[in-house]
């Protein structure tokens, strides 16, 4: 079953074509990363998923409902409702984490289930718990976000789109912003993801971990996808363009 | 007079400031925030109002706003004005000058949040209200304080200026008493009180402040 479907999609910005006839569809339980260099329209493409930024043109589903419809070459979005109800089936983890840093550990994990999502207080407090436990994070949870390493509060923001129970999760680019041995941490708890059969969208510059993670790899260039496929076939690819930038990355 | 005698018309002169000081912060802090709204806004002529409400308030002497709110109703508009009025007048114009500041301090915080917030929020499914209540403003408040205890403090210096229209505040009284009796004491008095007055502000003040450091 396709959980997200995007077709077509085109986004400028002040005249600038950043996403050039993006297409890209993904299925339940898999895993797709996507790389490619700065600038090469990968965050931008993330954030016209996760209604962060609006299409110029193309169509966006999730489980093959419309969130965003093309009428004659022009993007018309599903009405407010209807967004809020498909927003349920995506989470996004951020570069920069935006943890709330005015709630602790655990109020950023159930704030939302408590006043958007009308949980009873006592399960959304064990479904962070539980959470908390899974990613090692169990002593911290009365923590402030300051208190936490960058590794740390990143895996908080893990945790709290987890709780949400999305059908399929984003990440922009979630190690960036963190030094080697922090990335480590965070990429462990993602493959643990993968391995209980996650759906996964990854924006990443870890090559390794794209290889060793995804079930498909798409390779982002000028706004266009220009490789996809299996991590053996994009890292054995004869596409010379797609060698040297894997290899600029990979250090070989 | 005796020392005594001063010191309790001070008193009840220091009673007024003190609700004119409360009154005009429990107004305007509020409107503030909705002044900052319009001047944030995505209507252009609602922000073009604010601004130019901001700019009249902050570019024109309190004490001559005092001076039009209290006088316009007669002047332009032929209204007999009763006694009560006076204390009306000198809380809605200090509420709609301090308004025109706190609305500049509320704009400054909210606009250096980073939008990070703002879209973690939305991915969150949390409302426009529920964003702004919940996320934003609690720490555009931390933010803003600094600022915010400044105008407080000027605002229980600025009470002082409802003398202009004979408002019988502290400083009004004390100015009387000291013409009357030939003597600075009443005046020296009133600046130990406003010092006072400000201490305790100042120290309240650091203790919000204090509340508030339990994040970063």
């Amino acid at each position: 079953m396709k959980l997200l479907e995007m077709n077509h999609v085109k986004k400028n910005f002040d005249g600038l074509e950043v996403l050039k006839d993006i297409s890209l569809s993904v299925e339940e339980g898999e895993v797709v990363s996507i790389i490619g260099p700065s600038g090469s329209g990968k965050s931008t493409l993330l954030r016209c998923a996760t209604l962060l930024e609006q299409m110029d043109s193309g169509q966006l589903l999730y489980l093959g409902e419309y969130a965003a419809k093309d009428e004659g070459g022009r993007c018309v979005y599903a009405s407010k409702a209807d967004l809020k109800r498909l927003q349920h089936c995506f989470g996004l983890v951020f570069q920069n984490f935006n943890l709330f840093p005015h709630y602790s550990v655990l109020k950023n994990i159930t704030d939302s289930l408590l006043c958007v999502d009308k949980l009873p207080r006592q399960e959304a407090v064990e479904r962070a718990e539980k959470l908390l436990a899974q990613l090692g994070l169990a002593d911290k949870r009365d923590a402030y976000p300051y208190q936490l390493s960058g590794g740390q509060q990143q895996r908080v923001s893990i945790a709290r789109a987890l709780a949400k129970q999305p059908k399929l999760l984003f990440f922009d680019e979630p190690t960036s912003a963190l030094d080697p041995e922090l990335t480590v941490e965070v990429l462990k708890v993602i493959k643990q993801l993968a391995k209980e059969h996650m759906t996964m969208v990854i924006v990443t510059h870890e090559m390794q971990f794209a290889r060793e993670v995804s079930d498909r790899i798409i390779f982002m260039e000028e706004g266009v996808i220009k490789e996809q496929g299996t991590p053996d076939e994009l890292f054995g690819t004869d596409n010379e363009r797609v060698r040297e930038f894997i290899g600029h990355l990979s250090g070989k | 007079m005796s020392i005594q005698v001063m010191l309790l018309q001070l008193g009840k002169g220091m009673i007024v400031s003190v609700e004119i000081f409360m009154l005009t912060l429990l107004f305007s802090l509020p409107l503030g925030l909705i002044v900052a709204f319009g001047r944030m806004s995505k209507n252009a002529v609602l922000r073009w109002i604010t601004k130019v409400y901001i700019s009249v308030m902050r570019g024109t002497p309190l004490m001559l706003q005092l001076l039009v709110v209290y006088f316009g109703p007669y002047y332009v508009f032929k209204i007999r004005i009763g006694s009560g009025y006076r204390f009306v007048a000198v809380i809605i114009a200090f509420a709609i000058n301090y308004a025109a500041y706190f609305a500049e301090i509320y704009r400054s915080g909210i606009e250096s949040m980073p939008v990070g917030q703002y879209e973690a929020a939305k991915v969150l499914g949390y409302g426009r209200a529920q964003t702004f209540f919940k996320i934003i403003l609690p720490q555009v408040i931390k933010r803003i304080l600094p600022s915010v205890t400044n105008e407080i403090i000027t605002l229980v210096k600025d009470t002082s200026l409802a003398f202009a229209i004979a408002q019988a505040e502290m400083f009004t009284i004390a100015k009387q008493i000291a013409a009357a009796q030939t003597t600075i004491m009443p005046l020296m008095a009133a600046g130990v009180f406003y010092y006072i007055f400000n201490l305790i502000v100042a120290t309240v003040m650091e203790r919000v402040e204090k509340a508030c450091s339990y994040y970063r």
